[in-house]
């Protein structure tokens, strides 16, 4: 369960925007011979993106199940949220991650409960909501993601990129302040696709959330890092981001195990010209 | 061929290890918030009533047969009127425990292996991590309790349909009166029987139920994954309920007799 936790005023606003909130320092990480992670460092700053690109294998999940505690890295430091997480037990965990949210690969859902238990899981189960607040709330994310009419529908009636989208909506229910998306896109129509993105965007946009996108869909990955939402009259558009908005969306190319570049996506794409690796990947 | 027999070895002792763990983890759990009431009825709902009918029609035809078998062979001796007082010892003392055991396992076992293996496989578990819930808490320790408290009840349902069997065959096949039949059945009970009924289903329940849980916990490999970790249950929860029976059976016998 969920406990309250106080932090002096000090750490909350070296936290705050611009802030680092996911650490990496010189993460390693092997299953038995097979090593996963070679001295990975990075930072992800409140309110940014990092995408995280590479082949099959290349550790680009395993490091969002060691932000979220899933895993414990062989050697190295990770700080959530200004806490180092590596060493925590399970019970301590619960408190680092009631900030994190995560939208798995198939989405992940419960077979068992609707798409309203299982948006409103943490609130119902783990957080104790009145009831009525909850259901407000899980109201409120299902509109968001634009699945409102689907609160009483069972999981295995939605189609791939609906399961998805009801995924996102689990995931930011509890409003926590990072997000990890682990190939929320993969295996969808490009234009299912899109609606998964536009979601990602949104909640970074408009609410504020620091991403992790985990993704080897390039498209995907530009659409994020390259657009930005804005409301306008009551809707919600999405335009060609400027420089420095696309300056916060960073690109990190995972090359057995190693990180092989980082940056944005115009340095990515410049370096693209250069490196025959990045390449290969990018077309 | 020493190198096969030691990683088979190291990875039997790793199941153990990690089935004593589980154990351990379980009774902190069970006795420390949070505690999922809701899971824990659902829980004796599948488990306990859910079981309930293939549980009482096992034990209503092997009443039946073991009056069948029993009455012919006591009937060269004369001693048709008896046939309640073998049916009584063995189905409490014996057959209720190990065949509510086996049935339960053959039910609950394979799946409870099978639920926690595919949340395994398709990451739920992982989501209720990530969501904050300890999936010991919320998915085990309301099966283990629910084995624990259910089995009992169920072995005790079984024995005792067990008998009404023996009954209907006894009165209808044998032509014996139904109050010879109910007083050799009382007559061949002692308290240390019904002691023994009521204390072994305990541990079949819950090694049925801790097995299942650590099978499906464990499970790897995808779909195929879940499917030999189901079998594997099975299995090992039906032998384990016969060592179990055989072992408590033998420290009861020591403590009681």
């Amino acid at each position: 369960m969920a406990q309250e936790h106080t932090r002096s005023a000090l750490l909350e606003e070296a936290l705050g925007p611009g802030g680092p909130i996911i650490v990496f320092d010189a993460v390693n990480l092997a299953f038995d011979e097979k090593v996963i992670l070679r001295g990975v460092s990075f930072t992800l700053l409140t309110g940014h993106t990092k995408i995280i690109l590479g082949a099959s294998g290349a550790g680009k999940s395993t490091i969002l199940r060691l932000i979220l505690g899933l895993l414990k890295p062989d050697a190295g430091r990770i700080f959530v949220n200004g806490e180092e997480i590596e060493h925590m037990s399970e019970s301590e965990l619960m408190r680092v991650r009631a900030d994190l949210g995560i939208v798995f690969q198939e989405g992940a859902l419960f077979d068992s409960l609707t798409v309203g238990e299982n948006v409103g899981y943490k609130l119902f189960e783990e957080l104790n909501w009145p009831p009525d607040r909850a259901n407000a709330r899980v109201a409120e994310v299902l509109g968001f993601i634009g699945l409102g009419d689907f609160i009483n529908r069972m999981p295995s009636e939605l189609s791939g990129g609906q399961r998805r989208r009801v995924a996102i909506a689990r995931a930011m229910a509890a409003k926590p302040r990072i997000l990890l998306y682990d190939e929320a896109t993969t295996g969808l129509d490009p234009i299912t696709a899109l609606t998964v993105d536009e979601e990602i965007v949104k909640l970074r946009d408009l609410e504020g959330v620091s991403s992790v996108v985990v993704t080897h869909q390039l498209r995907d990955a530009f659409f994020v890092a390259e657009r930005t939402a804005v409301r306008e009259n009551g809707r919600v558009v999405f335009h060609k981001a400027t420089d420095r908005k696309a300056g916060e969306a960073e690109f990190i190319m995972l090359k057995e195990g190693r990180i092989a570049f980082e940056g944005t996506a115009s340095e990515l794409r410049t370096i693209a010209a250069r490196d025959p690796y990045i390449h290969s990947f990018l077309s | 061929m020493a190198g096969r027999l030691q990683s088979w070895f190291k990875g039997a002792i790793l199941e153990v290890q990690e089935y004593v763990r589980l154990i351990g983890r379980v009774a902190s759990a069970s006795v420390t918030p949070p505690v999922y009431y809701r899971d824990i009825i659902a829980q004796f709902d599948s488990i306990g009533v859910g079981s309930l009918t293939v549980v009482l029609l096992a034990g209503l035809f092997t009443g039946m047969v073991l009056a069948l078998n029993s009455g012919y062979t006591l009937d060269q001796f004369g001693a048709r009127s008896m046939v309640g007082r073998l049916i009584s010892a063995s189905m409490v003392k014996e057959l209720g425990p190990v065949l509510t055991g086996l049935m339960v396992s053959g039910r609950v076992g394979s799946g409870i292996a099978a639920e926690l293996g595919s949340m395994l496989v398709t990451d739920q578990i992982a989501a209720l991590r990530a969501l904050g819930t300890d999936p010991i808490r919320k998915l085990i320790v309301p099966r283990v309790l629910a084995g624990l408290i259910m089995v009992p009840i169920l072995t005790v349902l079984a024995s005792g349909v067990g008998m009404v069997g023996g009954w209907i065959v006894t009165v209808l096949q044998f032509h014996v009166a139904s109050t010879i039949y109910w007083s050799s059945v009382t007559q061949g009970l002692y308290v240390q029987d019904v002691w023994m009924g009521i204390i072994k289903p305990f541990f079949l329940g819950f090694t049925i139920v801790t097995i299942g849980c650590h099978v499906g916990m464990r499970t790897t490999g995808g779909t195929q994954g879940v499917g030999n970790a189901t079998k594997l249950a099975v299995v090992a929860s039906s032998v384990a309920v016969i060592a179990v029976d055989f072992m408590v059976t033998k420290v009861l016998i020591v403590l009681m007799y």
